[in-house]
């Protein structure tokens, strides 16, 4: 009979160095410079050699076939060293640069694509969606997979002004952190939750449900002579933030959740300081399995940066020297009240100087 | 795939040159219950418009608190596959380095006890494996520690700390980020897997100041490379780029924030005490201008998204200290400093951003023992409302002094 093997906890993560391949290893910390041969072809050089690094794209929401064909591929060229990005894309990290091209013929053959480096869109970063969310308001990776499907050329090619980071969240808890991107797809919920005053009682705590609401517009009740809560719907602004901490709180409403679209955000701190993106569509129909008019008004703003900015100039750095006057006027995006904040520190995105352009 | 099943809708995802996760999912629906019945239930959330998940459901393995998101489909007799779906977090190796051989046990293990599907990676950074039944949880924890992997956060607990490719491959790492990321990670076991926080706690470790892990966006606690000293300049290199005819006066000295770069001839010159380190013109010139001698990192606290009381980025808390001689105490220091304040003052499910926005950054600085700096701020404030500590008493000796 198999023993079995000893109980271990609070190991952490295997050491590092071991997953290194024998180049990087040897440069690591004393790298001196790095090249773009191509898009999605890196070079890295060190007193110890170039390490020649192909990016390819990748769903994130990968099963355990694809990656066995990423690390056939990676034995094969690789010398079965390769990473992940923050942003998802898979990177072999070849000795060799005749291995380059074969590569490249090799992932095309299995359905994905080389790119996304420099002034390129990258991989979408997303969240979970209908695939396995419970508070998702929209799907995050067959919208990642139709705008992807409009905008692949961005992925492949370095022609636009500046890098682009596309992002989706499929609600405001944006475990996708959309917040800080150039172009942010984000799923929301547009009705109050429906209180299920059966359930809640049993299901939730009423002070945390009650503490959880950014607006006070939650407060206990009592129905039937069961202590439950009612909603201040005028005060709710659909956050979800009481469904976190009250599963009788469902949001998710067919007829009415959506989709938003932001623009402008950046994260590094090149040229301009780090921004956050601002709303340019308060709402589109969920409308799978391809999202038309999510992909198509993402596709238009795509096109009216790569005409009109200049180079290395971002997305935001784009629209903050045009003006949002102008971005809704070229855009042709209407511009409504939705458009004007009215939550806490609102006042910070008022006009307050007579810096117009008409 | 399974013959019986039928998704019109998700079969409009397989077409298009971006690759496809639904031919991927497919692939994997003969070999077992969880895809099939994953694409079943997808195929009517596509149809209604609407997902089908339970909210969470508290599973774990033993003496962990974090680590398993438990979830459940809401339409168990339809598509009995997904009724348990759980996930996995995995704590991935520093900057996401792998070789064949090792990522090959974990899908091994993966196939046999789940779904086969996963995440590469998730939001915080873990390796994430999608879908498996609560009875499988335990044999997965111990089949992945024989192979030397651990779990990696969730909850109110630290999540799972990231990193860039840092050092490993790039040239303007300022610091060992994959270094730091291990030895944190490695000395707060404990407060990755037991939930004891206020709230969740994630910490990012970026490089420079291009923040590839967007930690000045993303984390609690962003730790970003940074230098003090001048820009390092090889003009041979830069004389280079001239001959090359790239365009070094609109793609280079125009856009410097400062104004701080001229150019004559084949010489370029920075006046350094104005430079920003904004990273601009070493992304244009790598092969020419490098991070200079004197570097280390910044600590940025407080970024998070909208929930509950709006978004945040990081604010700078420690503009400058360095790691000497792979020595992270001062580092561990400083982080048990945070932890400590945060957790006697701040409140249930209050990020630390939105603790140190409440109690005042003037305030948390003393709670955890830092002096205020113009480097922390845009400006100093702009309103007279400041609270006096010390004052003159009537008989003119000086009174309240801490």
């Amino acid at each position: 009979m198999a023993t079995e093997a000893k109980r271990v906890t609070d190991i952490g993560p295997p050491q590092y160095e071991q997953f290194l391949h024998p180049i990087i290893k040897d440069n690591y910390g004393k790298w001196l410079y790095h090249d773009s041969i191509k898009p999605g072809v890196l070079s890295h050089t060190g007193p110890a050699g170039t390490i020649f690094t192909v990016r390819c794209a990748s769903p994130r929401l990968v099963s355990v076939n694809f990656l066995r064909d990423i690390m056939d591929l990676a034995d094969k060229y690789s010398d079965g060293y390769f990473r992940f990005t923050s942003r998802n894309n898979i990177e072999f990290l070849l000795a060799k640069e005749e291995n380059i091209d074969p590569l490249i013929v090799d992932l095309n053959a299995m359905g994905t694509l080389v790119g996304g480096t420099n002034n390129a869109i990258s991989n979408v970063v997303h969240t979970q969606g209908w695939v396995h969310c419970h508070s998702a308001a929209t799907d995050a990776s067959g919208l990642v997979k139709a705008v992807m499907d409009e905008l692949a050329e961005y992925f492949t090619s370095e022609k636009l002004p500046a890098k682009l980071r596309v992002a989706v969240a499929c609600c405001l808890n944006m475990c996708g952190a959309v917040h800080a991107s150039d172009i942010a797809i984000l799923g929301l919920h547009r009705t109050p939750p429906r209180i299920d005053n059966n359930a809640l009682p049993n299901q939730c705590e009423i002070p945390t449900t009650v503490a959880s609401c950014p607006n006070n517009a939650i407060r206990p009740t009592s129905i039937e002579g069961k202590t439950t809560v009612k909603v201040d719907e005028d005060k709710c602004m659909y956050c979800g933030n009481c469904f976190t901490v009250c599963p009788a709180m469902p949001l998710a409403d067919p007829l009415n959740d959506g989709v938003s679209i932001w623009v402008g955000g950046k994260i590094s701190n090149a040229r301009t300081e780090p921004m956050f993106t601002k709303l340019a569509i308060p709402y589109l129909p969920n409308n799978p399995p391809r999202w038309p008019e999510v992909t198509d008004a993402v596709k238009k703003i795509v096109e009216l940066y790569a005409a009109n900015a200049r180079p290395f100039e971002r997305v935001g750095e784009w629209i903050n020297r045009i003006g949002w006057e102008k971005f809704f006027d070229m855009s042709g995006i209407e511009f409504t009240k939705y458009h004007l904040d009215d939550f806490r520190h609102a006042g910070t995105t008022y006009r307050r100087s007579l810096h117009n352009r008409y | 795939m399974a013959d019986d099943l039928k998704t019109p809708l998700l079969d409009e995802l397989e077409k298009g040159p971006w690759p496809s996760f639904i031919t991927d999912i497919k692939s994997m629906a003969g070999k077992n219950d969880y895809c099939k019945d994953l694409l079943g239930q997808l195929e009517k959330s596509y149809e209604d418009k609407r997902g089908y998940w339970k909210h969470g459901g508290l599973v774990g393995v033993m003496g962990y608190g974090g680590g398993v998101i438990g979830r459940y489909s809401a339409l168990p007799d339809e598509f009995p596959g997904v009724s348990h779906f759980h996930t996995v977090r995995v704590n991935q190796p520093s900057g996401w380095f792998y070789t064949t051989d090792a990522l090959r046990e974990i899908m091994d293990i993966w196939e046999e006890h789940g779904s086969g599907l996963t995440n590469m990676h998730g939001s915080t950074g873990d390796m994430v494996l999608l879908g498996t039944r609560t009875e499988e949880l335990e044999p997965i924890f111990r089949a992945l520690t024989a192979k030397g992997w651990d779990l990696g956060g969730s909850g109110s607990d630290l999540r799972t700390p990231s990193c860039c490719v840092g050092p490993a491959r790039c040239e303007m790492a300022c610091y060992d980020t994959l270094a730091m990321t291990y030895d944190l990670t490695k000395s707060y076991q404990d407060e990755l897997h037991r939930p004891m926080f206020n709230y969740k706690y994630k910490i990012k470790m970026s490089g420079c100041p291009n923040d590839c892990t967007a930690a000045i966006a993303r984390s609690d606690m962003g730790i970003i490379g940074i230098w003090r000293d001048d820009i390092k300049v090889d003009q041979a290199a830069f004389a280079e780029y001239v001959d090359s005819g790239m365009d070094i006066q609109g793609a280079v000295v125009d856009l410097c924030p400062t104004g701080c770069i001229t150019v004559e001839g084949k010489e370029i010159n920075i006046d350094d005490s104005d430079c920003v380190k904004c990273m601009h013109c070493l992304n244009r010139l790598p092969k020419a201008l490098s991070p200079g001698d004197d570097k280390g990192f910044a600590v940025c606290l407080g970024a998070k998204a909208p929930i509950v009381e709006g978004a945040l980025f990081g604010s700078v808390i420690i503009p400058f200290m360095k790691i000497e001689d792979g020595d992270f105490e001062p580092m561990h220091d400083l982080i048990e400093r945070i932890w400590e304040f945060w957790d006697e003052h701040g409140t249930s499910r209050e990020r630390i951003g939105e603790f140190i926005e409440r109690i005042s950054l003037a305030t948390f600085l003393e709670g955890i023992g830092e002096d205020p700096s113009p480097k922390m701020v845009k400006a100093p404030r702009d309103n007279p409302y400041i609270f006096y500590e010390e004052y003159y008493e009537e008989e003119g000796a000086s009174a309240s002094e801490e």
